[in-house]
This record gives C-alpha cells, structure tokens and sequence, in this order.
C-alpha cells in the first residue's frame, strides 16, 4: 500500500535555504527539514533547532570514565593485590595520571559517537523518502526541503503553496510503499 | 612580495564589484580549490574512482606489496613458533629493531590526527582536502604499530593478561605504575577514538555513495556503513557538535600519545633516555615524521587519482611548512639534549652523548641529523616548497631520518652499559628486516585498498568550503 511521507522540494542556492526555513517556522510547522550536502550556518537558527544536550552527555561520560580509571588503579594496587614494586607507594595520583586521562577521553569519545547517533535515532535502514531520486539529490548537489504528512499543518496544496511560495523548485508529492 | 598582494587585492577588488570593503579575508588568498567545480564536480570526482574498476597499476601495486605483507606475517610466525632469539636483541641492546619500529609507527599516525583535530579547531579550511587520507594513515600506522610491542611479548596469545586488567587464576593484576602499561592505555585509546573520528566523517560520505550505488554489494556496503544518513539539518545539528567534540578531545589525546611513549624511555634510569626535554621532543618528531608519510603518499595519490584539483600545491606548500617548523623544533631538541650533557656534569650522560655522536653508531646519528636537520631546510625556498618532485625526495629523506632517530636513541642508549664488560653491539637478522619491510607492505596495502574504496576526501566537507557554499547574510 503507497503512503504519503510528504512534500518535498529543492534549493539551489543557500541564502534562500535560510529564508525559507524562517518561512515554514513562521507557519508553526514542526515536522520539516532541509537536507543538505554538507551543513549551512545558520541553519539551525533560522529552524529555531534547539541545543542538543550531546555535550552533557560526553561530559557525563568523560568523569565516569575518570572515576573507573581511578577506582580501578587504586582497588587492584592498594586493596585487593598491594604489591610492593620498586619501593613504589600502592597508590599514588601522580603515576594515575595518564591512565586516568586516556579513559577520560575514551569515555568521552564513545559516548559522543553513540549519543550523536542514539540522538539522531540512527543507524535507520530506511527512510519514507527514501525512494525518492529527488531527495537522494541531498547528498550529492541540491538543498532538500521535507514536510512530513504527519505534521498538523500538512495541507497537500496549502504546503505546497507555502514551498513554492518561498521560492522551492520541484516541489511535490512524496509516497512510500509500505510492507 | 607586496605588489603580488596589492595586485590580488585588486583583482578581487574588481571582481567584487568597484572595490566594496565586503571583500572576504579568504580572497585574498590563494584559492583551496581551483578552477570553479559545482558540488556535482565534488561527488564526481570522488565517486569516480571508487566506481571505475581497479585499474592494472592498482592490481600490480597491491599484489607487490600485498606480497611483502605476506612475507612479513610468515616472518612474524617464524619468530613466534621459534622464539624472539630470532631477533637480534642482546644484552644489553634488549630493546632494538622491534621498538625503533613500534615508536617510528606510532610517530607517522601523529600528523592525521594534527590535521583531522588541532587544524580544525583553528579552523585551517586547507586541511579539508587531505585530512581524510591522512587519519587513514593514521589508523594504518597504529595498526602497524602494535604488531610490534605484541610479538615482542613472545607469546602473544596470553599477552593479553600482561596488557590489560583481566581476572585470572593467580589473582594478580597488571602494572599500573610502570609507563610500558600506561603506554598500552594510550595507544589503545588513540586507536579507538581515531577509528570513530574517521568513521564519524565518512558517515556523510558514504551516504552520498549509497545513492549512486549501482550494483549490489555497493548498495547494501553503503547503506551499512552510512548508518541511514539522509543529510537532514537536525541530525546536522548533532553531528557538527559530535565532530567538534570529537576534535576537541583528540588534541590533547594526540600530545599524551607520544608523550606517554616518551616515558617508556624517559621515566627509566637509562642516561640518553632519562630526560625531562623527551615528552614535547617526541611529539614534535611524531608530528613531523607523520607529515613526511602524508606528503610521500599524497604526492603519489593525488597524481594518480586525479585530485590535483583539490590537492593543490598551496596544501603541499602548507604541508612543508608544517614539516620545517616541526624539525626546527626537532633540531633544537637534538642541540639541547647536548648542552644538557655537558651542564649536567654527570660523566654517564656526557658518555653517552659523545658516544652518540662519535662512538660505533656515529653513522645513524649523522644520518639523523642529515635527513632531519640539514635537508628540510631546502623549504626556506618558496620554490623548493612548491616544487613536487624535491618535495617529495626530501620526504623520504624524512621519513628515513626519523626512523634512524628511533634507533639512536634506543639502540646507543644501550649498546654501552654502565659497566664496560657489559658492552655489546646490535645488528638486526634478517627477521627483524622482514618483520619491518613486511609491516611497510601491510601499511601500503591498506592504503591502497582504502584510495580505492573509500572517499579519498572528505566530499561534505569540501563542498562546504567551494565558493559560495555558505549564506551570504550570516546568521551566526
């Protein structure tokens, strides 16, 4: 059964990217987005996108590693197996330094690669408009507008109005085949 | 000098319109890319050459050092079914062939991360252009790298209890105050976090490919490995943070790695290695060994598969200045390390620093000083830096050196103990060469097969970089 993902349209030049953004948040649409070949600044201002909290959760992640890095080197040396070597104390923050700033930064990284892609809700195997040879043009040359037809706005000739309206090329009606 | 500027200014005055102060500080420079390509020029030329069919010259390179690799591996399985005896370690040289390689390795990977990290947070644009070859070399070299620390265990089959924290039966737990483990720490972390950095960027990159993907195994490899990108803004949004967090914590990564490799030696007694100038000297040799490797491959690379476009010579000149104030750093180091000798007054110290330069390797240490000191400073020269062919030779040069300057410090270091009747000399057998050559065949390989199927430049990001790609009227 075919399925409507949305409208969809295409932008060649970026100014007019940011104006039509403005132009569709004005219009209270929250379901859109514009895919690009490689990211426009300003972009995520003129769609009002909010901060995302992935530097919490590296910062969150970079002190949990610290703190393993720590309590590990001091449970195996000092407490569960002290052993002298070298004349050396069991436990010291001087020689823990190293270790404890390598899975700081281990920590960090892992957990901004798999938040950037748990936020994103990526790895997807497939997307609505995916069929669409359109829309595969986001990644090789052309600036791509998507409403999607669960917006509460979606209106089939009132959107498209407001696409072409901001200047959109193309623009049409998107469908899926749904299994 | 300044008439060349003040006629660039005026051309792009006029092309600006009539001289409006709105010129962009970028045009008064050299161009990144030349000529004028679209973003269908971008996807073009890279998709190309993964889509084209292996040309024969691939097909013939890739079996030649394929084949060294392969000799490597069977030499390396030599050494571990008879034993390291095979190798020319002693006493007193117990370190040798196998760490020169292991640090020489380690060092090359150092310029990727330089380019993809500490060139993006200064927003050096140039380096668009080569940062996705140069963090494959680095991911390549690591890989090299820890091949050798591995089998020099012996018994690599329960090294792994020696390197990492694991419970087993003698309820025993690894070193954590010696630098050999925190070594272990630090390479490994550095393998990880540069394997998801390139993995980050290849992301969009591999979407792109996804798309035009025509046959099967293509398609369904892209979608994989492109995770489902579709390029939306809100996922832009994410990524763009992720990649700048990414950089950020790989700057200072970059600088423990071979700091940290620097204690394996500096934190010993070993006069020549107990130095506290090793930290910032490693690093400032890895980064200039590692530009040696970018700019020997790259020269060959762009030529071949048809980058020149987007590999100028203004990268290459870039590169080489990069190269020069990194061994100008080198060579004060190697200075220093002298005059610390003398005003030490320790008579070991000073021992080992005539010995360095006079004793039975005297021939390394000018070799070193050689390849490092005197041959870059060719660059002085804007036509030297510009000029492909002497860049490239003197590359080698450097890439040569600064293996040599691993093997000085390690092997000099030793060869003379504190007691005379404990002297001794090193030569390497013919397994250690193998082992190396073989682990030269395993990095060109790899690159190879990477030039081949993955995007040699990083498409996204270079289309953000093509004149015009950004909003006029920032909004930022």
């Amino acid at each position: 059964m075919n399925k409507t993902a949305g409208i969809s349209g295409i932008f060649q030049d970026p100014d007019l990217v940011l104006k039509a953004a403005e132009g569709i948040r004005r219009e209270g649409y929250r379901k859109y987005d514009f895919h690009t070949p490689y990211p426009l600044h300003g972009l995520d201002a003129a769609m009002g996108i909010k901060r995302t909290i992935l530097p919490w959760i590296a910062f969150g992640a970079g002190l949990l590693g610290a703190a393993v890095a720590l309590h590990l080197q001091w449970w195996t040396g000092a407490v569960d197996y002290p052993l002298v070597i070298g004349g050396k104390p069991f436990f010291a923050f001087e020689p823990s330094i190293p270790i404890t700033f390598e899975l700081t930064i281990l920590a960090t990284a892992i957990a901004t690669v798999v938040g950037m892609f748990a936020l994103n809700r990526l790895p997807q195997w497939f997307s609505k408009w995916q069929n669409d040879p359109q829309f595969q043009r986001a990644t090789d040359d052309a600036f791509v507008v998507t409403v999607d037809a669960e917006d509460p706005l979606y209106h089939t000739d009132k959107t498209r109005a407001l696409l072409e309206s901001l200047g959109a090329e193309h623009v049409r009606v998107v469908e899926y085949h749904e299994e | 000098m300044s008439t060349v500027m003040e006629k660039d200014r005026q051309r792009n005055w006029n092309v600006e319109g009539g001289g409006t102060l709105a010129v962009d500080s970028h045009s008064l420079r050299e161009p990144l890319v030349e000529g004028t390509p679209g973003m269908k020029d971008v996807t073009e030329t890279v998709s190309r050459v993964i889509e084209a069919k292996p040309t024969r010259l691939w097909y013939i390179t890739v079996t030649l050092t394929g084949a060294l690799a392969a000799w490597g591996i069977f030499t390396i399985l030599y050494t571990t079914f008879t034993g390291i005896g095979v190798w020319g370690n002693n006493q007193p040289v117990g370190w040798a062939w196998d760490i020169t390689n292991f640090v020489f390795w380690i060092g090359i990977g150092h310029a990727g991360t330089l380019i993809s990290a500490i060139l993006f947070l200064f927003r050096q644009k140039w380096r668009t252009a080569i940062n996705r070859s140069a963090e494959a070399m680095t991911i390549f070299a690591v890989i090299c790298a820890l091949i050798f620390p591995i089998i020099h265990t012996g018994r690599p089959w329960v090294a792994v209890y020696w390197l990492l924290p694991l419970p087993n039966q003698m309820d025993l737990w690894v070193n954590f105050r010696s630098p050999l483990l925190w070594d272990v720490f630090a390479v490994g972390t550095y393998f990880t976090v540069s394997a998801l950095f390139w993995f980050v960027g290849l992301v969009p990159d591999f979407a792109t490919l996804r798309n035009r993907a025509k046959n099967k195994i293509g398609k369904w490899a892209f979608s994989f490995f492109s995770m489902g990108w579709t390029g939306a803004n809100r996922h832009w949004h994410r990524y763009e943070k992720a990649y700048l967090i990414l950089a950020g914590i790989s700057t200072p990564l970059v600088l423990s790695v071979h700091t940290i490799v620097s204690f394996d030696f500096a934190v010993s007694v070993i006069p020549g290695w107990h130095t506290t100038i090793f930290p910032p000297y490693f690093v400032a040799g890895a980064i200039f060994s590692g530009f040696g490797m970018v700019l020997t491959l790259m020269i060959i690379a762009r030529k071949l598969l048809n980058l020149e476009q987007f590999i100028t010579i203004k990268h290459i000149e870039n590169m080489n200045k990069v190269l020069m104030a990194t061994g100008l750093m080198v060579g004060y180091a190697y200075g220093i390390e002298f005059f610390i000798a003398w005003y030490s007054g320790n008579p070991y110290e000073r021992f080992v620093f005539i010995n360095r330069a006079l004793g039975p390797y005297g021939w390394a240490y000018w070799t070193m000083v050689t390849c490092n000191v005197l041959i870059p400073q060719l660059f002085w020269f804007r036509k030297i830096r510009r000029h492909l062919l002497i860049t490239w030779i003197i590359s080698i040069f450097v890439n040569i050196g600064m293996w040599f300057e691993r093997f000085v410090i390690i092997v000099t270091s030793l060869h003379r103990d504190f007691l005379p009747s404990s002297w001794g000399m090193f030569t390497p057998t013919w397994v250690d060469v193998s082992i190396f050559a073989g682990t030269v065949g395993l990095f060109l390989t790899l690159f190879l097969v990477f030039a081949k199927y993955i995007p040699v430049l990083a498409i996204s990001e270079i289309k953000g970089i093509l004149p015009g790609a950004q909003p006029k009227h920032g909004h930022h």
